[in-house]
């Protein structure tokens, strides 16, 4: 019985190119430009300067901001007035004003001031941005002391020096952060949201009427639908983890075992969410509206592009019910890190809990009467 | 025994503060083979009806029993014996109309050479487009494969839901001459319909109207019981027509028909002439004004009439 269904099933996926496409396509095109677009490193801060000073000592300062490749120069502005008239264009992220007679007070009186205006529209631009300069005008700070200090015995000031280095991801490669990520939105893309698709569409067209006055058992039909888009979603693993390899080179530190592990839970987690929201959803749209919804939450607060450990306490008690989260840790730790089973066998557990309860919740909540 | 015996049946819908009586405390016995009709306007009750037969709805009150079997308890069973056709389209538009077929064969655990025999009429007419998607056939073609799709587990009783609802006349006609070919083949079949001129083609009908059965009985029982005169009446101008008449004391039961204006005297002593030479006096032209044998349709309309007033 079972076959058949499946038969019907797989006949009606591949009979329809829009699925097709988008099982190819969608991993293809999100793998390919989302993590070289969607980048965190700030660069081209444009950084507009107002020198009252012109001294060689500014001059410096200057140069070595702009050496350091992070910023992008707006221009020279005679005003800090007319400074900021670029920064109210959004022609400008910081302003860097230096004061009159800054050489002359920085040589005699070993200080001076100096002032920093940025933009904070963009929060993290803004932030970055200004931490860069920070560091850069410190290093300037401690190269001039080093050239006063002549012959020094001994350094007047304790210094201590950092010297750091990346675990994991030693070239600090963004796309190694966010390739596996982006994959796992894939895969509860296809897993929860065509799930949920078609058995509406079966709603919307009323075929689930022809279905449901036949001897079919609830749980083969369920089955039926199920199995397809749990084989698919593995597919779409492969395909995303190929590209990894081929694009960006990533090649799991850990046993790719693991991530298929993993994801055959996870996709009957995912697989269930689906069916549970096919059971609430009458219509096409009201099931996009809803997956659209979850989505939207789901990669939010998911980890994938802010770090749940800076969220509010409220924020990551949400993040537990995020199955999301759960496979983007384990994708990272895995593809990353290297991590063994033990490491993930918490997640793993969480995760068959998650697919048991959302599967036990839509079979409950699924009718063949009403 | 009866093949349906349906009593004190009760169905309401919920949406919201809003409670509508689908069937009200109805009661219907069809017996084996009968072609048994189910007559009424849109909204009167007929899909809940038949949608708690095919044990695809469960009533709030009340007893319905299929081919013996009670549609709550035994649903499982119920569901191996029946073919049900719902109203709207519902086979799989993306698979060939060979695919349906076979799908819904081999679902029902049995394989379309094994009951090609009750089919063979019906699908021999589809055959030539068995490699067409289901969607892209024309509508009356549809309906062909539907009652196939429904037939092919070789089913005792067929439940039709507005099967020739959108669908031209001559494959109307075709559809009801293949359902009396079944009916010969041992079958019984309900059919729920508004058409009114369909209910001569059963042999029994019961004419539904929000939730009532107004009457079961045969058609020409149903036309014997209400025998009244009534008059057929035409002029040039039907809306004004149909305004005098109505505000005519001597007639009742005004409504149109056709070409012609049906309507019934309100006594046996109202003459004919009486009615003719009030709608002269109105100056209507061209009057014609006879008297006619009563079809179901005006046998529903005074019916309705009357159970709206009591």
């Amino acid at each position: 019985m079972l076959r058949f269904l499946l038969e019907k099933e797989f006949r009606q996926i591949f009979r329809n190119p829009a699925i097709i496409r988008m099982m190819f396509i969608m991993p293809v095109v999100q793998l390919v430009i989302l993590p070289l677009a969607a980048n965190y490193e700030v660069k081209n801060v444009a950084i507009a300067i107002v020198d009252h000073d012109h001294s060689s000592y500014s001059q410096k300062l200057v140069h070595k901001a702009m050496a350091s490749g992070y910023f992008k120069l707006t221009g020279y502005y005679p005003s800090y007035k007319q400074a900021l008239v670029q920064i109210e264009k959004d022609k400008a992220d910081i302003i860097m004003e230096i004061p009159a007679h800054f050489e002359k007070q920085l040589v005699r009186e070993s200080e001076a001031p100096l002032l920093l205006s940025v933009n904070a529209v963009n929060g993290t631009k803004a932030n970055i941005g200004a931490g860069y300069l920070h560091t850069i005008i410190r290093q300037y700070n401690q190269e001039i002391r080093l050239q006063w200090l002549q012959m020094p015995r001994l350094p007047d000031q304790l210094q201590i020096q950092t010297t750091f280095t990346n675990w994991y991801n030693p070239g600090m490669n963004y796309q190694q952060f966010m390739v596996p990520g982006i994959l796992v939105v894939l895969l509860t893309m296809v897993g929860a949201f065509l799930t949920a698709l078609n058995i509406v569409k079966e709603k919307e067209v009323g075929t689930i009427e022809q279905i449901n006055v036949t001897p079919v058992k609830k749980h083969l039909f369920i089955l039926g639908k199920l199995i397809p888009f749990w084989i698919m979603g593995q597919i779409v693993l492969t395909l995303g983890l190929l590209i990894a390899r081929l694009v960006y080179h990533i090649i799991p530190a850990g046993n790719i075992g693991l991530i298929y592990l993993f994801s055959s839970v996870y996709l009957l987690a995912v697989l269930g969410l689906g069916l549970l929201l096919s059971t609430y959803a009458n219509t096409q749209q009201q099931a996009m509206l809803l997956a659209f919804f979850l989505l939207m939450i789901f990669i939010l607060l998911g980890g994938l592009y802010t770090s749940i450990d800076s969220m509010p306490i409220w924020a990551q008690a949400i993040t537990k019910f995020n199955p999301v989260s759960y496979f983007i840790e384990v994708m990272r730790m895995v593809v990353m890190k290297g991590s063994q089973f033990s490491d993930i066998r918490h997640h793993l557990g969480i995760m068959a809990i998650f697919a048991l309860v959302l599967n036990t919740w839509a079979i409950l909540n699924y009718r063949k009467r009403q | 025994m009866n093949a349906i015996s349906v009593r004190n049946l009760s169905k309401s819908y919920t949406t919201g503060k809003q409670t509508v009586e689908a069937l009200c405390n109805i009661s219907l016995q069809v017996a084996a083979g009968e072609l048994f009709g189910i007559i009424g306007p849109d909204g009167a009750g007929k899909t809940s009806l038949l949608r708690i037969l095919a044990t695809l709805m469960q009533p709030n009150a009340g007893q319905a029993s299929v081919l013996g079997l009670d549609t709550t308890k035994d649903y499982k069973a119920i569901r191996q014996k029946i073919g049900y056709m719902p109203g709207r389209f519902s086979l799989y538009q993306d698979l060939s109309v060979e695919e349906n077929l076979d799908f819904f064969a081999t679902i029902f655990k049995t394989s379309i050479d094994a009951n090609y025999q009750l089919i063979k009429d019906i699908y021999e007419q589809i055959a030539p487009f068995k490699k067409r998607k289901a969607g892209k056939l024309s509508g009356g073609m549809k309906q062909k494969l539907a009652l196939c799709c429904a037939l092919i587990h070789k089913p005792s009783l067929l439940l039709l839901d507005e099967p020739t609802t959108g669908v031209d006349v001559m494959s109307r006609k075709e559809f009801w001459d293949m359902l009396a070919s079944l009916q010969q083949q041992g079958l019984t079949i309900v059919v729920a319909t508004p058409y009114m001129d369909e209910a001569s083609l059963c042999d029994r009908i019961a004419l539904l109207d929000r939730g009532n059965f107004l009457e079961i009985d045969t058609p020409s029982g149903i036309i014997a019981n209400h025998q009244s005169t009534l008059w057929a009446v035409k002029s040039d101008n039907m809306y004004q027509l149909l305004q005098d008449t109505r505000s005519w004391s001597g007639v009742t039961n005004v409504f149109p028909f056709g070409e012609y204006l049906h309507c019934s005297p309100h006594s046996s002593n109202t003459d004919i002439k009486e009615l003719e030479a009030y709608l002269l006096s109105k100056k209507q032209q061209q009057i014609v004004v006879k008297q006619i044998e009563p079809q179901i349709e005006d046998v529903f309309m005074h019916l309705m009439n009357k159970h709206h007033v009591s």
